[in-house]
Formats: structure tokens, sequence, C-alpha cells
């Protein structure tokens, strides 16, 4: 207990002193699983929307493959990443492996079922008959599936933050393409892993406190867009 | 009221993709910036090394001086030499003598040279219940450990801490991981990992002195057994043979590899860890051979 008191006031004494190290690597696991998320966000949303609302062979395998995805081990995902990534590997000519751009791929990978996965079901959850007043009311095909998104933009926030929640704890993976470089890739589930290794509890504590921090402060300002309106 | 909940849902929208934007942003000229090729040297290197503190000393002044930017991958020393048979790091600074041997025949790698060594020690539990103390020999001790079925943890990570662990148990002629009971386990961790499990499941275990001394203020796991001869732990720093592997970064990797026998470099090794523990953590060696070490 009293290890864990030490390291939240150590959380506080290094936010409160602007430690720069903790900043950086604060501010860059926000920056990487924040650019992940976006990108996820584009390919998660349009395919869910895609395959919700559109008819062809093999749909229900491609659902599957989909909801398979949201449970992606990240581990997996790394080990995959870093095989490509390899100098003489497949991608190994855009020379990312180490950096925070490979994170962002991994992170982007992880996250992008997970929100396709909601996205679909988000979509399917509409009332069939939308689509055809939508239509009706002479919308173009892009201008319906705009107007889909919008409709059901609440569970697809909840889909940003399913997301971004996956990816801003995840580990297995930044550690295995990002090498937890000092001052260039290391985020706080890498660091506060090194820490946990050096036995520097407190340290690890304090990291593990900013990062709960912070994904409470994301949910909460996403949650405040969310409920902003009620219900219907 | 449709029109309020139309620019209700635009103003979300529109935050969002605000806040998008931004995160995005403030990533691409960090994250997307290339670099050229040549700067970046990937160092392939033990946990002890890091977890210890000792590159987080050395490698700033090595940038500061050369402009290379290192890329360290802390892995243990099996990995680092796999890294390097496959041309996936430029330089690797190692422990494991007889692995790295096997890596030079294979000409993997070039330039092999002596750094710094310092030993391995034998940790328990206070109260010793294998009693090992008073051991002449480390396999004496670890044959003193599997006869009374006392906890070992090992490292099991192909490490050079775990290759020499194997060594012992060679040495002692008993082959732990063929033994019926639960007495020998494996972590598959990095060494401070290893001696936290350790100290929480009251086991033995063998470490470098550089991590024990870092972490011991935690552990309460004393030293047991050590000054043998075998236990010895040498680090060198190898090259990866660019005839094999064009694309590693040669130039970057011998900078790094004269950087760490330097004298400058030396001194630093020498006095790294004095102020912190009260004792060296690592003895500089590069001057010297791998026969006259120990003496």
């Amino acid at each position: 207990m009293e290890l864990i008191l030490e390291g939240i006031l150590k959380a506080i004494a290094l936010l409160v002193s602007l430690d720069p190290e903790v900043l950086g690597i604060t501010a860059l696991s926000l920056k990487i699983s924040g650019t992940a998320t976006l990108i996820s966000l584009f390919l998660g949303v349009s395919t869910g929307t895609v395959v919700a609302l559109t008819r062809f062979p093999g749909r229900k395998l491609v659902v599957s493959l989909i909801n398979t995805g949201m449970g992606l081990p990240p581990v997996v995902v790394g080990l995959f990443v870093t095989i490509f990534l390899w100098r003489n590997g497949p991608l190994g000519f855009l020379q990312i492996l180490y950096t925070p751009t490979a994170i962002i791929l991994a992170q982007a990978i992880i996250a992008t079922p997970i929100i396709s996965g909601i996205s679909l079901a988000a979509m399917q959850n509409l009332p069939a008959n939308l689509r055809l007043q939508i239509l009706a009311l002479g919308a173009t095909r892009i201008q319906m599936f705009w107007l889909l998104i919008r409709e059901a933009r609440l569970p697809l926030l909840a889909a940003v933050m399913a997301g971004f929640g996956g990816i801003i704890s995840e580990v297995g993976a930044s550690i295995m393409v990002g090498g937890n470089i000092k001052g260039y890739s290391r985020v706080l589930t890498t660091a506060t892993v090194m820490e946990t290794g050096r036995g520097n509890f407190d340290v690890a504590i304090a990291l593990s406190a900013i990062l709960l921090l912070l994904a409470f402060l994301i949910n909460f300002l996403l949650t405040r867009i969310q409920q902003r309106e009620r219900p219907r | 009221m449709k029109l309020k909940k139309l620019a209700t849902c635009f103003r979300c929208l529109g935050f969002f993709a605000l806040l998008c934007l931004i995160t995005g942003l403030a990533t691409a000229p960090a994250a997307f910036a290339a670099e050229p090729a040549q700067k970046n040297i990937i160092l392939a290197t033990t946990t002890s090394t890091q977890d210890s503190g000792l590159l987080d000393a050395l490698i700033p002044i090595f940038e500061k001086e050369t402009g290379y930017f290192v890329k360290t991958i802390a892995v243990g020393s099996g990995q680092a030499m796999a890294m390097g048979e496959k041309g996936e790091a430029d330089v690797l600074l190692v422990h494991s003598p007889a692995a790295e041997k096997k890596f030079m025949e294979a000409q993997n790698g070039i330039n092999r040279r002596l750094v710094m060594h310092n030993d391995f020690v034998i940790v328990g539990p206070p109260a010793d219940p294998a009693g090992i103390k008073g051991s002449k020999t480390s396999p004496e001790a670890f044959m003193k450990i599997a006869n009374t079925g006392n906890l070992f943890l090992s490292r099991g990570d192909n490490s050079g801490t775990h290759s020499k662990e194997k060594g012992i148990w060679k040495a002692a002629g008993l082959n732990p991981e063929e033994q019926p009971s639960k007495w020998y386990q494996q972590t598959g961790q990095g060494m401070g990992q290893t001696l936290n499990v350790a100290a929480e499941k009251l086991g033995y275990t063998l470490t470098d002195r550089g991590t024990w001394l870092a972490l011991q203020k935690n552990l309460g796991l004393p030293i047991l057994m050590e000054g043998d001869p075998l236990l010895l732990n040498i680090y060198h720093v190898i090259d990866v043979n660019p005839a094999k592997w064009p694309k590693v970064n040669a130039p970057g990797a011998r900078a790094f590899s004269d950087f760490m026998v330097s004298p400058a470099t030396q001194s630093i090794i020498k006095t790294f860890g004095v102020d912190k523990y009260g004792s060296p953590l690592f003895f500089p060696d590069a001057d010297k051979k791998v026969e006259d070490l120990g003496k």
C-alpha cells in the first residue's frame, strides 16, 4: 500500500514539476494513439458502413473476420509488423521499424477492426426504412452514406473510445515495433514495463497513474460530446 | 428544432475532426520526417546494459560527438545475435561468449572487441534454505539447490545470463529442464523481472552483478555465492558483417564500437554507478585479453 501511495505522490511530483522526459513520453503516447485512432476511424467507419449497407457473396465471412479482428492480440500484430518492416523484409525499404510511425501502423491495425465491428453493428441498428426515405428525398449514394453516419454518431463515438482505449493501453506491439527507444519511441506503456524491470516501482506506478488519467480525460471529453444531446 | 439538432451534430463532428487534426498534425513532423538512412544505428544489446542505466549514460555522449542516432533495442543476448544474424541490427553489445564465437564463425560479425566485464552472482532468500553459502564453486552451489529441491528461477530466454546458467548446470552434470519436480522455473523475461519474481517467490537465481546492484534496494535477495572464475560476465562489442548484409550501417557500427573501447568511454564505465551504489557496476577491459580477466 505504501508503495502505491509513494507512486501516486511520485506521479503528482512528476506532473507538477513538468518533468520533460515524462511529459515527452505522455505527449508521444497521445500523438501516436491519436493518429492511429484517426486512421482507424476512416478505415473502420468506411469498412463498417459498406459492409453494413451492401449485400455481396461471402458477406457473412467478412463480418465474422471483422468480429474476430476485434480481438486481434497486439503481440501477434507486433510480431508480423516487425517481420514485414525488417530491413530485409517485404516492406524494409520504408525504413520505419523502431520509429513512432511503426507504432502508429501497428496500432492502426489493432484499432481498425474494433472500429469496423462497432460501426457495422451501429449501422445495422439504424431503421431499415431510413435509407429508403433518404434516397426517396433525392439524396445521392454518397449523401446517403454521410447522413447515415451522422445518424449513427453516438455508437460511432463509442467505437472511437473503444479503439483509442484499446491502443493507448497496448504494450506488446509498441515495444516490438517501436523498440522503447529513449526520447524517441518510448510511450507510457513501454516505459512502465521498463521501469518495472529496473525495479523502479514508484516511477512505474507514476507512469501508470498518468496513463489512467490520460485515458480518463480523453474518454471524458468524448463522452461529453456523445452525451450532449439526449438519445432518442 | 431540426435545424438546431443539425447544428449540434455538425458542431460535435467538427470538434472531433479538429481534435483528430491537432493530434495528427502534431505527430506528422515527428513521425513522418524521413531521417537519412546512414544516421541511424540499431544497437541490439542485453537487458543488463539498459536496466543498469549504463547506456543512458553513454549513448547521449556518443550521439553528441558523432551526430549518429542510436536505436537501442534491449533484448537478451540470444535475440540480439539473432537480429545480427538476419542483418536487422548494425552493432551488438552482448555477453554470451560461447554463442558469440559461433556467431563469429558463421561470418555474421566482424571486429569483435572486449569492452568490459563484471561478474555473475547467485542470489537467494536470506535464510539460504539450500545452504549454498560457503560452496567453493558455482556448480556445487547449483547441485545443492537441485538436491534440496529449492526453487530456482531461470531466465529461460536464451540471454547471456541464461546461457551462462546452462553452462553451470552442464558443469554440475545436471539437466534441470528434465527434472520431474517443479523447483526449476523459467520466467522468459529480462533480468530485472526475473529478480523481482525470485524475490516474490523466495527463490534462487543467477544474476549479473550490475542489475542486482541497481535493484537490490527493493529485492531482499542477498548474494550467497560469488567469486568463482566460472562466474565472470564478459561483454563484447561486435559489428554486424556488412559483406553479408549490405543494408547494415557499417560506418555507424564501427563508430559505435570504437566509441565503446575508447579511453574516454572506458573511464566513464570505470566510475559508472560508484556514486549511486558505492561500487562500480562494470570494469573496463578494452586494453586487456579475456584470458587475463579475474586474475
